[in-house]
């Protein structure tokens, strides 16, 4: 039998009000593949993430990982099932330190109760030695290890936006959702940017779905690309297709994307 | 902040620390047989004031919960030691528009079972009303816990058979003006918040206040651990209820309204939102304050003038010192950081580094 999607969307729909933000989307992820999400501002592509990941219960459709059927259930459900983002807006606990966000990603699979924790039992202590531990290898692993103590709000932006990976990471996840990771980044940090994707990707052995609006972050490590406009799917392919399909750019006029495509 | 463990310096840690509550034993026990009984009652004021700050503080500072129900768990807590306190002989004297319902009728149980059951029923109606009213968030939250502590004050006054309606319930046993009870609530109660804070579950809670949406989408279930901190800090509130009504011996309805919340508000938000020591220190600095400014209230002269008595002066100026803690120290006076002994100990090594940095 054919191992099934580590994520699996069909027919989904979306609706706000009076307002279709997604319709009809289609999407198979294959374990081990990344995958690029583009289009223009708008498009319905946070919408598809927020829907995955259990913010929003589709309007119709249905969403599926490594076989089970997750529609609608709660985030923190779905996170468990394996499936971690990031967010548009960088959106670290601020306050907390570095570790300490590491920690509540990496919080799901504490195993001792409250009232274990409360009392400190030696098996409680012992993992949450052992979580910290963890948690700071992990840091080290991405270069953040320096930070664990800031305060997370207080980071440059690149920073946050690594701890934010790092958060992700710390569930374990094995689908991994970026939304538009190198906003606001200039060439040489998107560069660096990309080798860090890729260099996640196999380390963690992790699914990929990016969003991003930087065509060549996209062209550049993007297997396969599906594109969004008002919440249509106007292609799917890879990433040379995309570059020629006339939809494509047509919806991109006066964002430039002939210039980029033209690199 | 969890991190790496130094085995030593844990040792050191432990020892200043029962060396610290050694000398808290002491004062209390010098304090029981030597103060005045009014010292004594203002001292165990502050304990409780304590007790409810620090559970307060639980869920609105440490979990973002703006819960203004904090009388009404008082009520309910006080109630129900009350009724389990009181001798079977008083029940029967202060009962007299209905009989009491079985079966506190009939029972007389000792403090220390009545404390647990007053937090444990507390806590229950915590969870009990948590199910619908947590998924509110923000204002909405406040006005309708505000609304439930104002519900258990009708109820109140109205199930006679049960709480004695307006009249109240008189000669309830004073075990709380001890300053062991007190004072060892106050010590329990910061044991379990404290320990439940810097937990992996307090990171949760953090995280569940900083952000909610990404918390739950990093795998944090935010109803359990919101219900958590809820029912945590109500069974302290009934706790601090329970002692409220064995210091002052009498309660009724209009014991427990809505100013009794707005106190601890004061106290926890001048402490400090987050800090369970700015809650303490705060609740012990108010208390004593609030005692001490009461001559201000009565009438008095200066020379030929005489200014008449102003009730309710006293509050005028705790207002106006929160707003200027408010203006000066944005966060409270402790903005969120606790006393711990490391954060002694490194300031005891930084001053000696520097000291033999200016010899040498
Ligand atoms: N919670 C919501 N309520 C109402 N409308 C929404 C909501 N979330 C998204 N939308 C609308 O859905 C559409 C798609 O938004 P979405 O955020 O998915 O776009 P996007 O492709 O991520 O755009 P961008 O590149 O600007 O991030 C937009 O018109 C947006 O206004
Ligand atoms: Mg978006």
């Amino acid at each position: 039998m054919k191992e099934p999607k580590e994520l699996s969307v069909r027919g989904l729909t979306m609706r706000f009000g009076g307002l279709t933000a997604v319709r009809d989307f289609e999407l198979e992820l294959a374990r081990g593949e990344l995958v690029g999400l583009i289009g223009p501002n708008g498009a319905g592509k946070t919408t598809v993430f927020n829907v995955v990941t259990g913010v929003y219960r589709p309007t119709a459709g249905s969403v599926s990982a490594a076989g089970v059927d997750i529609t609608g259930w709660r985030p923190d459900r779905v996170c468990r099932q394996g499936i971690a983002r990031t967010f548009q807006n960088i959106r670290l606990m601020k306050s907390l330190s570095v570790l300490d966000n590491v920690i509540v990603g990496h919080r799901l699979r504490l195993k001792s109760s409250l009232p274990a924790a409360i009392l400190r039992t030696p098996g409680y202590v012992k993992e949450e030695q052992s979580m910290a531990r963890e948690c700071l290898e992990l840091l080290d692993a991405l270069g953040l290890v320096r930070y664990a103590n800031a305060p997370a709000g207080g980071l440059p932006y690149g920073e946050q936006r690594r701890v934010e990976v790092a958060r992700a990471l710390a569930t374990r996840p094995r689908v991994l959702l970026l939304d538009e990771p190198a906003a606001g980044m200039n060439p040489s940090e998107s560069m660096a940017l990309c080798q860090f994707i890729q260099r996640v990707r196999s380390d963690f052995d992790l699914t990929v779905l990016l969003i991003e609006h930087d065509m060549s972050v996209v062209m550049g490590i993007c297997e396969r690309i599906t594109v969004l406009d008002h919440g249509e799917t106007i292609a799917s392919g890879e990433p040379a297709d995309i570059q020629a399909n006339q939809r494509v750019i047509e919806a991109y006029l006066g964002v430039g994307f002939k210039n980029v495509a033209a690199h | 902040m969890l991190g790496v463990y130094n085995p030593a310096r844990a040792r050191l840690k432990l020892l200043l620390t029962f060396g610290g509550l050694a000398v808290l034993a002491a004062a209390i026990w010098w304090g029981n047989a030597n103060l005045s009984s009014y010292n004594l009652r203002i001292l165990n004021l502050a304990g409780i004031n304590a007790i409810l700050a620090v559970s307060m503080n639980l869920i609105f500072g440490f979990t973002g919960l703006f819960s203004l129900g904090h009388a009404g768990f008082m009520a309910v807590g006080a109630y129900t030691c009350a009724l389990l306190t009181l001798p079977v002989a008083t029940k029967d004297s202060i009962f007299l528009l209905a009989p009491l319902a079985w079966p506190f009728s009939v029972i007389t149980l000792p403090p220390i079972a009545a404390v647990v059951c007053a937090g444990a029923t507390a806590g229950l109606m915590a969870y009990l009303t948590g199910f619908p009213v947590l998924r509110l968030r923000g204002d909405y939250l406040g006005i309708a816990t505000l609304g439930f502590a104002e519900i258990i004050r009708v109820v109140a006054n109205n199930i006679p058979s049960i709480t004695n309606g307006a009249l109240g319930l008189k000669g309830i046993p004073s075990f709380a003006s001890n300053l062991w009870w007190t004072w060892g609530c106050v010590g329990i109660t910061v044991f379990v918040i404290s320990r439940l804070v810097n937990s992996v579950y307090g990171r949760s809670l953090l995280a569940v206040r900083e952000d909610e949406v990404a918390a739950e989408i990093m795998g944090v279930n935010r109803t359990y651990h919101k219900t958590v901190a809820y029912v945590i800090g109500s069974f302290f509130a009934g706790v601090g209820g329970a002692l409220m009504g064995s210091l002052v011996t009498t309660i009724d309805p209009k014991t427990f309204g809505f100013t009794l919340t707005f106190n601890i508000l004061i106290i926890v938000v001048a402490g400090g939102l987050g800090s369970i020591t700015g809650s303490v220190l705060t609740s012990v600095i108010y208390t004593v304050l609030l005692e001490a400014l009461r001559p201000i209230e009565a009438s008095w002269r200066i020379g030929p003038l005489r200014v008449p008595e102003i009730p309710g002066l006293r509050m005028v100026v705790f207002s106006l010192v929160l707003l200027v803690i408010i203006l000066f120290y944005q966060r409270g006076l402790f903005g969120g950081r606790e006393f711990s002994w490391d954060r002694v100990l490194d300031w005891i090594d930084r001053r000696r580094s520097r000291k033999q940095g200016v010899r040498a």
